[in-house]
């Protein structure tokens, strides 16, 4: 035990988590092993993340759900034209989960949630042929969410409650697909911000028909992680000594946002017999609000001195859950699922900052009641993205576009440790 | 629970670390998708001059060298069963060469900003640290010596550092000779290539056209060791010391590639600088016009109606300007000299004028102006000014007369006249057919490089993000000395034989994005 719980603890050291499109959907054991589902489904106090709604049907007293995941991606690149070919060597991401709930009446529940829904970290070798675009990327973003739950009627309840996101960013890539200073080094920023604070909600609702039968919906806000001036840095290097580069060498302060999109969610539950549980969810993520990542890097007045567009235009996606959990025994529960996540990225603005197509998630995991109280959970993800032929066509230089293209592969594997406490 | 976490989580985990290597369907680095067909790159060597060194900006580099042509197609190889390609790198990136601590070359040229923001070439100010010397122990795949002409693969000696000084042999070649008397044939066949490239025979005409036709046309002279360093090389030298370098080469088994010579009208430094590179106002044209008009319509005629010149000749040699850009006066040394006729009756002369007639005319669109002139061009010619002066002409008076490409004609190592660009024609097209007889006779790829120059100054090339062309700075093909490519444009030639090398050998090589390669380097760090 005391060597899970340090790996546990050696994971929360580098908070920093992966995802393809930045949004990470690991916010729980028994939902991931389930296929990422449980907006209806009620059974730890995962569902202050799911569906605040819901929350109040827990029946304990005090319900404590905490966990994280490892996980380990990789990206490979390839253009068969020139002959170019290069793979990410990312550090393991590590999303992590608190949910806490106290009932307070049997009409009204509080909780408190900490959990890290989006964030991205993907790393090429340096001055790979995909350097003007990105070089390294890493997003995280915590959020900290007090929750009020309450019933209506004996069946139907909703609740939410607000959130505090604090995102941090770091991104690095070269000015330009060959600007070097007069010894060969490639003229690169890396922007660098942390700690900076966004505000949204959250709120869900929850409804049983029957002892079967059960619905849930849930809503998160559009977060906007705004980096103002004197929020991070931005540095320049090996940009050349010539008032013809577009910069100077040394730090700059920035202004960025990066939105974190609202998302939907609807599903349901049934419950055909006592051993078996059937999830089904169905994500709506409004990524249209990503149109462009826009950098301005500011003089010491606060003036611009150089602006990065980046062009990103995602649209809305659909992600599909299936789930479903088997109790083996009253100390054993196995569980499994699936997913289809729809890529927000369209044809042509598919950028190595986050290779994201199309993906299938195969789940799994099990729950064991060590006691009455405490449970261990464990569960793991393996995404798999089909190869594609993708090009990334809104760079430009000197106002010419030169596109990037390439194929491209990913594949990720997420497994993770949690426990579950009710009182 | 130990129990289920040994058993469930650690193949879990173990599956992950191998489920985490996507695969492509074909995989790059697998080494399957490309294909090297009956060419065998296991060993590539490559043979030349400075195109081949990837000499650039007027200097010898590091990143130059990297981005040499060879390098890049032997990036490209190793998909498909290349080996390990070493290049004679020099010691820096400010590329000048010392010889016992003395700078002995420039360093390289970079773009540069003047006190008003207007960018040109300018040298990178620092203490280079090559010192040939310091001598590299190959063998090198990369035996490209800058400055090499076609006979001097063969000379032994070239690279001996005491024959430097005298200009008997190579500072480049001193570098990296295997032993004093080493040939570059002969070291290059050390690296025993099983494929190779040779391009040679660019400064057998190249330097000729550069010193603006100064040196000698030396067809029918079969000796090149009496050959001047500008002079052009006989046609029948080259072929004879073409062909044998050629038959060392595929004497082992070899296969390789035969580039032939471009012309010296696809590169910025010859078609930067215009012909009409004169700006006048009206009032100064009308003052020169008129100081003219006694030559123009006396002078000329008088001597071809005596039949000293021709008529043709006359009408050539007539001096006119007008508001604008105006024609460049040079001294033609193929035109008739009229300095002795014109000092005695019924023109009377004095010897001054005289000298400025003797072989005066105006450039026209024919003739090539060299980059290096746009310095010259409207400076003042202070010696003749001095001289003028010291006659008793008052001085303001003698500098107007003293004016570079105007009122004082360029000498003849300013302009490459067309007579002159004809002898280099002659010659460059006898080089041309022998080395593609040779490649044909021998099976081996043949790259017109000329051609493919053609279309890169004749509208340009469209590549991923841009078009390559030759214009100078902005073009992104020719680095700063308007003679030596960029990165780029280094690229793109190694695309044009990687070409060749495919459809002579059915191999698959893939070209490279020449987008991702550099053009000019941009610094203020100069002197």
């Amino acid at each position: 035990m005391k060597k899970v719980l340090s790996v546990i603890v050696l994971l929360l050291v580098c908070a920093v988590t992966y995802a393809g499109g930045y949004r990470v959907s690991l916010q729980g054991q028994r939902g991931l092993a389930m296929g990422h589902t449980g907006v209806a489904y009620v059974n730890s106090a995962e569902i202050a993340f799911f569906n605040p709604g819901g929350l109040v049907h827990l029946e304990s007293k005090l319900s404590v759900s905490v966990g994280g995941f490892g996980v380990f991606s990789d990206v490979k690149y390839q253009n068969t034209e020139f002959g170019t070919s290069s793979q990410t060597d990312s550090p393991t991401g590590t999303p992590l989960y608190l949910y806490a709930a106290y009932k307070l009446s049997e009409k009204s529940s509080v909780a408190l949630a900490v959990y890290t829904p989006y964030g991205s970290t993907v790393e090429y070798p340096t001055d790979w042929s995909g350097s003007h675009l990105v070089n390294s990327i890493e997003l995280s973003a915590i959020f900290i969410q007090p929750i009020f739950s309450t019933k209506l009627t004996e069946n139907v309840s909703f609740g939410g409650g607000p959130i505090l996101a604090i995102g941090g960013v770091n991104f690095n890539r070269n000015l330009t697909r060959s600007l070097a200073d007069t010894d060969g080094n490639r003229s690169n920023v890396e922007v660098d911000a942390s700690g900076v604070k966004g505000y949204g909600f959250s709120v869900g609702g929850y409804a049983k028909f029957s002892d079967k039968w059960s619905f849930g919906v849930n809503y998160r806000s559009r977060i906007d992680i705004e980096v103002e001036q004197g929020e991070g840095t931005a540095t320049f290097s090996n940009v050349p000594n010539s008032p013809l580069a577009p910069t100077t060498n040394g730090d700059f302060d920035f202004t960025a946002t990066l939105p974190l999109p609202a998302e939907w969610t609807v599903g349901v539950t049934y419950k055909p017999t006592d051993k078996w549980v059937l999830n089904a969810d169905v994500n709506y993520a409004e990524w249209d609000i990503y149109n462009s990542l826009d950098l301005n890097f500011l003089n010491a007045d606060g003036s611009v001195a150089l602006e990065s567009i980046n062009p990103r235009n995602y649209q809305n996606a659909w992600t599909l859950r299936l789930g479903a959990e088997y109790a083996v025994s009253d100390k054993f529960a196995l569980r499994g699922g699936a997913y289809f996540d729809e890529s927000p990225v369209q044809e042509g603005f598919f950028s190595p900052e986050t290779p994201r197509n199309d993906s299938f998630g195969f789940t799994g995991g099990f729950s064991y009641n060590v006691t009455q109280k405490l449970a261990i959970d464990a569960s793991f993800l393996y995404l798999t993205f089909r190869e594609v032929d993708a090009s990334y066509d809104a760079y430009t230089e000197s106002g010419v576009e030169a596109p990037f293209a390439g194929t491209y592969r990913s594949s990720a594997f997420a497994p993770g440790l949690g426990l579950t406490y009710k009182l | 629970m130990k129990k289920y976490f040994n058993y469930i989580a650690l193949p879990a985990l173990a599956l992950g670390l191998v489920a985490c290597e996507p695969e492509f369907e074909n995989e790059i680095e697998d080494g399957t998708v490309y294909t090297s067909g009956e060419a065998n790159f296991s060993s590539y060597v490559a043979v030349g001059n400075s195109l081949t060194a990837g000499f650039a900006d007027g200097a010898l580099y590091i990143t130059g060298q990297e981005n040499s042509y060879p390098n890049i197609m032997a990036q490209q190889f190793a998909l498909a069963g290349g080996g390990e390609f070493t290049q004679p790198l020099v010691n820096d990136n400010l590329g000048g060469l010392t010889l016992g601590g003395t700078q002995i070359t420039n360093n390289r040229f970079v773009l540069a900003t003047d006190e008003n923001g207007n960018p040109g070439p300018a040298l990178l100010t620092g203490t280079p640290t090559t010192d040939i010397t310091n001598v590299v122990t190959g063998p090198f795949n990369n035996v490209g010596v800058p400055g090499a002409k076609s006979f001097h693969l063969v000379a032994p000696g070239y690279g001996n550092v005491a024959g430097v000084p005298t200009g008997q042999a190579n500072p480049y070649f001193a570098r990296f000779a295997s032993e004093a008397n080493a040939t570059v044939m002969g070291d290059a066949l050390a690296a025993n290539p099983s494929f190779f490239s040779l391009w040679i025979g660019n400064n057998d005409i190249l330097s000729f056209a550069t010193s603006g036709g100064a040196g000698v046309d030396q067809t029918g002279n079969f000796d090149p060791t009496t050959y001047g360093s500008n002079d052009i090389t006989d046609p029948n030298v080259f072929a004879n010391v073409y062909s044998q370098e050629v038959s060392l080469l595929v004497a082992s088994g070899a296969q390789g590639a035969l580039v032939n010579i471009p012309d010296v009208t696809s590169i910025p430094f010859f078609t930067t600088v215009p012909s009409q590179a004169i700006p006048l106002d009206a009032t100064t044209a009308a003052t020169l016009n008129a100081a003219f008009a006694a030559y123009n319509t006396q002078v000329l005629p008088g001597l071809a109606s005596f039949g000293i010149i021709t008529a043709d000749e006359a009408a050539a040699r007539q001096i006119t300007f007008a508001e604008g850009a105006n024609f460049i006066t040079i001294q033609d040394e193929d035109l008739t000299d009229i300095s002795a006729i014109v000092q005695g009756p019924p023109f009377n002369l004095d010897p001054i004028t005289a000298g400025l007639l003797s072989q005066l005319r105006q450039t026209t669109n024919d003739d090539l102006v060299p980059l290096t002139t746009a310095g010259v061009l409207g400076t003042t010619d202070q010696d003749f000014l001095n001289l003028l002066v010291s006659l008793g002409i008052p001085a303001e008076q003698a500098a107007l007369q003293a004016i570079n490409g105007v009122s004082r004609p360029l000498q003849d190592q300013f302009v490459l006249t067309s007579q002159e660009q004809e002898l280099i024609t002659t010659a460059q097209t006898q080089y041309n057919a022998t080395i593609q007889a040779l490649a044909q006779s021998n099976d081996l790829a043949f790259v017109d490089a000329r051609t493919a120059l053609q279309v890169v100054a004749n509208g340009g090339v469209s590549f991923n993000g841009g078009v390559l062309t030759s214009d100078f700075v902005t073009g992104g093909a020719f680095s700063l000395d308007g003679v030596h490519p960029t990165p780029r444009g280094y690229a793109f030639t190694a695309n044009a034989i990687i070409d060749a090398i495919n459809e002579q050998y059915g191999s698959t090589i893939p070209g490279v994005d020449i987008g991702s390669y550099g053009t000019v380097t941009l610094s203020n760090d100069v002197n």
